[in-house]
């Protein structure tokens, strides 16, 4: 059963795996992640049918590891994805994606009147809490919550 | 806090909030100190605001300080264009501080990290101003003999008030109790009173004035202003429900006193002023000796 959902998109030898994205956060994260810029071989699968999620997508990507801060961003549009660190077929590590504690230019601050809006000043932010997500901006101040989280 | 930006009033510790307060009450007793004889003080209003302006500039000028800068945007280079960055690092090149006021939520925050000499916020949009608030604490201080345990009154826009809620911040260090009073749509943001709940603090509301300003210490009104209201009909029926008259102030307690940022309209009828209880002019020469205290601090010349 688990085997035949897997080929939905194809096995990868070495490589990350990022399951569990909502559907409509797939785009969100390859560009969050930059993967239009790299050259390693990538497949990508959405509006997959979940047991958990009603839909979802998931990213293979082969021969690379990302680094852990970077997809510790992506917490902030797919707050349950789950990456899976694949060595010669098998699954040899599984992390829950964790956001960290400062966030810096990822995301636009939600006030118009805020100077990083007005000016070119990048984004700062403190996580003040993680679920649902609130981000208070160093500069101005203002709460950005979860449902108004756009991203750069 | 010597070489330290002040932008919010978050930046200060309670002992910070004590040291300016008992720096401004020397001050006050000797006001004619020529400490800021070889400085120089920038003072940027990107915005106009004469109030405060001529408080940091009276202030400036008891301590022997020479003045440079703009006091609105539009007779400067900013009108041309240019970004706030460029203004600061032209500008810290000439002085030893900057003093700025900036329509910009935020913009002092970024001009504190691109500047290499200390900022103070004088106001940046609807976020904070911290020199309001430190005479505020410092004119309680005064009134009250004690910051601690008072019962505090917060009237009018506690929705978008900046400085009623850099006041709640910075008071709620000692262990008040607050009772708001402000028409449903201009309530304390919950924000706020989650704030409060987390230090196990009391607070009540109320959409008017009643028994509960007998057993006030502080009263400290704002301005209810019709343009927060998008029904002009729903201003008009709470408009006067948020005024205070001295024949209210009858049961009142002996040290009650009666604060308001100013600059005022008519939420304080002007039979109040004559009250002894009445205290917002005084409160506005707090301000100058406050702000002595803060700049003399940040330049550690005190
Ligand atoms: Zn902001």
């Amino acid at each position: 059963m688990k085997e035949r959902k897997e080929k939905r998109v194809s096995a990868i030898k070495n490589g990350t795996v990022i399951d569990h994205i909502p559907s409509n956060s797939m785009f969100k994260v390859i560009s969050m992640l930059n993967l239009d810029q790299i050259e390693y071989p990538i497949t990508f699968g959405t509006n997959l049918k979940s047991n958990k999620d009603g839909t979802k997508g998931i990213i293979k990507i082969s021969d690379i590891h990302l680094d852990s801060d970077d997809l510790n961003k992506i917490a902030l549009v797919a707050p349950k994805a789950v990456l899976n660190v694949i060595k010669d077929y098998e699954v040899t590590e599984k992390q829950v994606v964790d956001l960290p504690d400062k966030i810096s230019g990822i995301v636009k601050c939600v006030n118009p009147k805020c100077i990083t809006n007005v000016e070119n000043v990048k984004t700062k932010f403190n996580v003040v809490s993680k679920k649902p997500v609130h981000l208070h901006c160093h500069y101005c101040e203002k709460i950005t919550t979860q449902d108004l989280i756009q991203t750069l | 806090m010597k070489n330290k930006s002040l932008i919010s009033i978050n930046d200060y510790s309670k002992e910070d909030y004590l040291e300016i307060i008992e720096l401004a009450d020397e001050f006050e007793k000797n006001p004619n100190q020529r400490l800021l004889e070889d400085k120089v003080i920038a003072s940027l209003f990107f915005e106009p605001s004469t109030r405060t302006r001529l408080s940091f500039e009276s202030a400036i000028s008891r301590l022997g300080g020479k003045i440079i800068g703009f006091t609105d945007a539009g007779t400067s280079s900013v009108k041309k264009g240019e970004s706030l960055k460029d203004t600061i690092l032209t500008v810290e090149k000439y002085s030893d501080l900057i003093i700025m006021r900036h329509p910009v939520e935020g913009s002092s925050r970024y001009a504190s990290e691109v500047s290499k000499v200390p900022v103070i916020n004088a106001g940046d949009g609807a976020n904070q101003h911290p020199t309001q608030c430190l005479l505020d604490l410092y004119s309680i201080k005064k009134t009250q003999e004690t910051l601690e345990n008072l019962n505090i009154i917060l009237v009018g826009d506690l929705k978008y008030g900046r400085t009623v809620h850099s006041l709640l911040q910075a008071m709620s260090n000692f262990n008040p109790t607050f009772t708001f009073i402000s028409p449903k749509l201009l309530q304390m943001p919950k924000e706020y009173k989650l704030m409060l709940e987390s230090k196990g603090l009391k607070y009540e509301e109320y959409t008017e004035f009643n028994d509960c300003i007998n057993k006030a210490d502080i009263i400290y009104v704002t301005r209810v202003q019709r343009e927060r209201f998008s029904d002009p009909m729903e201003y008009e029926k709470v408009k006067n429900s948020y005024i205070l008259k001295n024949s209210m102030l009858s049961d009142t307690k002996e040290n009650l006193r009666i604060l308001h940022p100013l600059p005022r309209v008519n939420e304080i009828s002007e039979d109040v002023d004559s009250n002894e209880k009445a205290y917002y002019f005084t409160q506005a020469l707090n301000g100058v000796y406050a702000r002595m205290a803060i700049m003399t601090k940040i330049l550690g010349l005190k």
